[in-house]
């Protein structure tokens, strides 16, 4: 028990970043929605960004802006990387949008259930055709 | 204290994006989700990443989705009662959460063995980091550290990143603008 | 939106602010946070606002077609170009200290500039771009 309450004290960061991560993940493969599914992506996404984040966090560190040589810094590396990736995340977030955009145009809806009964009825109509 | 109470409103957030069936709403709640995410980085003193998450996560996303949604719809369709308890679309709800129950227990599993919160002997901290903690000032001059990692020692990153977004915008451009009639 | 009042004045009035702070960032990206991404974000914003308040047509006549596809791939290009001139300078490619301006700080230091201007230029041009082709009014009549 002991133990336990050891783990939640010092690494209970990770632990949220954990639980935001599975229901970033649920509402990713569960909703039929696409649009549901790009927020379960980017709920995903923003809880690897604090787990990188809570990563680089020294004791006592500041934040790594230079202004006396005797101070402790945090961790620069994973802010730089963290950086390049939400810039990332917002293009695959706009790609996917375009796309649902131009799914939405052929097919008049974004669940998929009805997306795949009209491919399917398209595959029909052509058979018999 | 602050910590905690901030993580405590980011899972909330997190939660009633999952539930809510107006997609408008749930994007505005990922924009707030994005922006408490900013105060969270504030607190973990990565200030350039929070000024970024601010503008990028919690500015730009919610006005994209906000306009791809005045493109398709608005709410979630409403299936009924017996399409929501067919066997199908319940065994699919429940595989769903068993797979992510099963991802979660094997990821805190995996975080038993990491180093502590803040820990300055851990791996992280000690590899690459400390050169260019000191060595930034002498090597390029700069007092931000995050910019003199992003923009010199790992320039190669960046030029990538840079193409990242263009080849983006011109996958948006390919995908959605009309041709005009000729 | 074309006929709220406040909306229209409140961005007229704020844009040219929203786009001095986006400079600021951009250029004391080495002194405090800051820097291209986020002060091309700002840049991108705050034409967004101008166009969600006045409409598409006019944030047209603002920032033609033309000219924003041409602007984001010149960000690109500069960036790309900063690292030829270094190779010619006779260093590695991106190796600012190499390049001719006088001390090795200064240099470095520039080079630097150059950089973020480019990487602000693309990303508040693409961030536009995507907005415009998104938010695009669809024409029912074709």
């Amino acid at each position: 028990m002991a133990d336990i309450i050891h783990i939640i004290q010092t690494k209970y960061y990770y632990l949220v970043v954990i639980f935001l991560m599975m229901i970033g993940l649920y509402a990713t493969i569960s909703s039929r929605n696409l649009i549901k599914k790009v927020i379960g992506i980017n709920i995903f996404q923003i809880s690897v960004f604090l787990f990188y984040i809570a990563m680089s966090k020294v004791k006592h560190g500041t934040a790594p802006i230079l202004w006396d040589k005797s101070h402790v810094y945090d961790n620069p590396l994973p802010h730089v990387l963290i950086l390049t990736a939400i810039v990332v995340s917002v293009s695959t977030t706009a790609v996917a949008l375009a796309l649902i955009i131009n799914i939405h145009k052929e097919y008049g809806t974004i669940e998929e259930d009805m997306i795949l009964e009209k491919q399917k009825l398209d595959i029909d109509r052509s058979n018999t055709a | 204290m602050i910590d905690i109470l901030l993580l405590l409103i980011i899972v909330a957030c997190a939660i009633f994006a999952l539930f809510m069936k107006d997609l408008l709403s749930a994007t505005i709640i990922l924009g707030v989700y994005s922006f408490i995410m900013a105060t969270i980085f504030t607190r973990l003193n990565a200030v350039d990443v929070a000024f970024t998450e601010a503008s990028v996560g919690a500015g730009i996303t919610s006005v994209l989705m906000i306009a791809a949604l005045s493109r398709t719809k608005r709410y979630e369709y409403h299936y009924t009662k017996g399409q929501r308890k067919k066997p199908s679309a319940l065994f699919s709800k429940i595989m769903s959460l068993v797979l992510v129950i099963v991802t979660g227990a094997v990821l805190v599993y995996g975080t038993l063995d990491m180093p502590e919160f803040g820990d300055p002997e851990a791996p992280t901290n000690q590899h690459v980091s400390p050169r260019y903690i000191e060595e930034t000032h002498h090597d390029t001059g700069i007092n931000n550290m995050v910019t003199a990692v992003l923009a010199s020692y790992r320039g190669y990153d960046t030029l990538g990143e840079t193409t990242v977004i263009f080849t983006a915008g011109t996958a948006v451009i390919l995908l959605l603008r009309r041709k005009k009639k000729v | 939106m074309k006929e709220h009042i406040i909306v229209r004045i409140v961005a007229k009035f704020f844009t040219p602010f929203i786009q001095l702070f986006a400079f600021y960032v951009i250029a004391h990206g080495d002194l405090g946070p800051g820097g291209g991404f986020q002060g091309g974000v700002i840049l991108g914003a705050s034409i967004i606002l101008y166009v969600i308040a006045f409409g598409m047509d006019e944030g047209r006549k603002r920032i033609s077609q033309k000219v924003s596809d041409i602007l984001v791939s010149t960000g690109a290009l500069v960036y790309a170009g900063i690292g030829i001139l270094c190779i010619l300078a006779g260093g590695a490619y991106l190796e600012y200290a190499e390049l001719p301006l006088g001390s090795h700080h200064l240099a470095s230091h520039l080079g630097m500039y150059g950089i973020e201007i480019g990487v602000g230029i693309t990303v508040a041009f693409v961030m536009i771009t995507i907005f415009f082709e998104t938010a695009k009014k669809e024409r029912t009549d074709s």
